[in-house]
């Protein structure tokens, strides 16, 4: 209680002190304050972003041999990479992997996303319900992906109510281990990645400019098409930012929901650490990390994140 | 009431659905680490126990799954601390326009979408090549940081885009100095959204599992023992283990909701005054 006259009764000794000292921080310009405050958070992204990222491009140079990594400078591994087709085969199964994952988690974010934002009608409700959606982001992943195991052996959950059910007569093999199993724990792992930007998005949209759609005629369909989900354009172009580079740089879930058959740019760099192979594992990096920049820069293009905030 | 029209009940169906989806694995796992001792990985339960539960306190069962907890735990709190407070800091200093605010703000998007491999390659090759033991409290702390701290920011970001800056500017006509004004005006104002980042510094550092595995050096964080056990272990107590450490996560998740929620039920009975609400 008494804070709330402290700001008062010490007006005149805080005067006193600013005067007194010079390197008060409001007496510092702007730019020196903005530079101090961010000062922890630079180190800590030099230190482990920009320095590691620096090193890997300096080890893609270097040669291997069987038990050790030296320093040269030769394009031997990016040579080796480029010219041979199971790169073109993993890279494109990445692809492939992130187009799928993309599309899915889209329909599904964002339909999510629209029933909580214009059908639930009280606030606490949607806060109750948006919780429910974000929940499980805080919970592990590995767990998360462990927990499809029963679900989709052969002789799990999946297949025995489809044989009871008559629907199949033998065990369906593709349901683990296989691209099924792969998307299907992407897309349990990362929609909420979409449902959380999309519905922060449309909360935002103006009530009274769905209202002016339909009372110009336009019938359901036509406001969400014309009016919806162009306003939310931003918030997809966010979730698909964070679905697109999560899927991309995956390396557990492609090997775990795979059972090892399958590959993608991730599981190539995690095969070659586990054979000490550092430089070329940096050089598949290094082309892995240059794809995601482009396609992250495709889709800033479409946004501006510091404004969607 | 207006009626609810039949999309609504068609989108209520299609979100219901949704969270089956979301939960049913988990929920089923939970089932199944109640398992008899001759019970498999899947349906039918063979008779109801304890028995994988306990397996969990045996050494040689399962491996050093409470060594790794406490790791875990040590980490999380680390990162968690830190991340409040370099977010906080950074929320101030985005603020205003500063030369070379661009390029950070660019660092950190960087930071966030970057494939976790790459960080957990070049901090492992870094200290590997420079001499230094890898551990997980160095450069597994370090590593874990860059994908908790945007996330932190980002919030603080969102945080401050819809601070009403009359309340410092109040502050400050009655004299009070930058730092008392941070202190005793903005600070509290923004104290239920920094759970908020403690929660994400917290949850995201104890379930972190690809920035920490070349990172964490010989002495294995929960989740990296947790993915060392599904290569070898092929009972249910991977299970147990599982739905603990899941009801783990709940229960912290709870615990930074309902402090959350006590904080702004115990503002909105002192009003609106911002420097009653930190008490």
């Amino acid at each position: 209680m008494t804070d709330q006259t402290q700001p008062v009764s010490s007006t005149a000794p805080a005067a006193k002190a600013r005067a007194k000292a010079p390197f008060s921080l409001s007496r510092l310009p702007d730019a020196v304050t903005g530079w101090l405050l961010s000062l922890p958070l630079v180190l800590v992204l030099f230190f482990f972003l920009l320095l590691p990222i620096a090193m890997i491009v300096v080890v893609s140079f270097w040669g291997a041999t069987e038990f050790s990594i030296y320093p040269a400078f030769q394009f031997d591994n990016y040579e080796f990479l480029l010219t041979s087709p199971v790169t073109y085969q993993v890279f494109l199964n990445t692809v492939k992997y992130a187009l799928i994952t993309w599309a899915i988690t889209l329909v599904i974010g964002f339909t999510v996303a629209y029933f909580l934002a214009f059908h639930v009608r009280t606030l606490t409700w949607q806060i109750v319900l948006f919780l429910l959606c974000t929940i499980p982001f805080w919970t592990s992943n590995i767990i998360r992906m462990i927990s499809w195991i029963p679900f989709l052996g052969r002789n799990g959950i999946a297949n025995s109510t489809l044989i009871s059910m008559g629907v199949i007569d033998e065990p369906l093999e593709w349901l683990l281990f296989s691209d099924f199993s792969v998307i299907l724990a992407f897309v349990h792992l990362y929609t909420l990645f979409m449902v959380v930007p999309i519905f922060n998005t449309m909360m935002r949209i103006d009530r009274s400019l769905i209202e002016a759609a339909y009372d110009n005629g336009a019938s359901g369909l036509q406001t969400l098409t014309n009016v919806i989900i162009p306003l939310t354009k931003p918030g997809i172009m966010i979730g698909s930012i964070f679905v697109v580079t999560l899927v991309m740089g995956d390396f557990i879930t492609v090997r775990f929901m795979s059972g090892s058959q399958k590959a993608n740019v991730g599981r190539l760099i995690s095969n070659d650490i586990a054979l000490l192979q550092y430089p070329s594992a940096a050089a598949t990096a290094v082309i892995l990390l240059i794809t995601v920049l482009l396609v992250i820069s495709i889709l800033l293009r479409f946004v501006d994140i510091r404004k969607e905030l | 009431m207006e009626k609810r029209s039949r999309s609504f009940y068609v989108l209520a169906a299609f979100f219901a659905v949704f969270l089956v989806f979301l939960y049913g694995p988990t929920i089923t796992i939970a089932i199944l680490s109640f398992q008899g001792p001759q019970g498999g990985l899947t349906f039918p339960m063979r008779g109801v126990s304890l028995h994988w539960f306990h397996d969990l306190f045996e050494q040689q069962a399962v491996g050093d799954i409470w060594g790794s907890f406490s790791r875990s735990l040590t980490l999380g709190l680390m990162v968690m601390v830190t991340t409040v407070v370099v977010s906080v800091m950074g929320g101030l200093a985005f603020r205003k326009r500063f030369p070379g605010s661009g390029a950070i703000f660019y660092l950190i998007i960087t930071s966030l979408v970057i494939p976790s491999i790459l960080v957990s390659l070049g901090v492992g090759l870094i200290f590997s090549q420079s001499g230094l033991a890898v551990h997980w409290s160095t450069s597994g702390f370090g590593a874990q940081l860059t994908w908790t701290l945007p996330f932190g920011l980002l919030i603080m970001f969102a945080v401050f885009n819809r601070f009403d800056k009359s309340y410092e500017e109040a502050a400050r006509d009655q004299g009070a100095s930058a730092w008392q004004t941070v202190r005793y005006v903005v600070l509290p104002i923004i104290a239920p959204m920094l759970i908020g980042v403690a929660l994400f510094g917290f949850t995201l550092s104890y379930d972190e599992f690809a920035r920490t595995l070349l990172t964490a050096g010989s002495y294995n964080t929960l989740p990296l023992e947790i993915y060392g056990m599904t290569t070898n272990v092929t009972t249910p107590v991977i299970f147990a283990l599982g739905t603990l450490t899941t009801a783990f996560s709940f229960g912290i998740i709870g615990l930074f909701l309902a402090i959350v929620v006590i904080l702004n039920k115990r503002r909105s009975r002192h009003g609106s005054d911002a420097g009653k609400g930190m008490v």
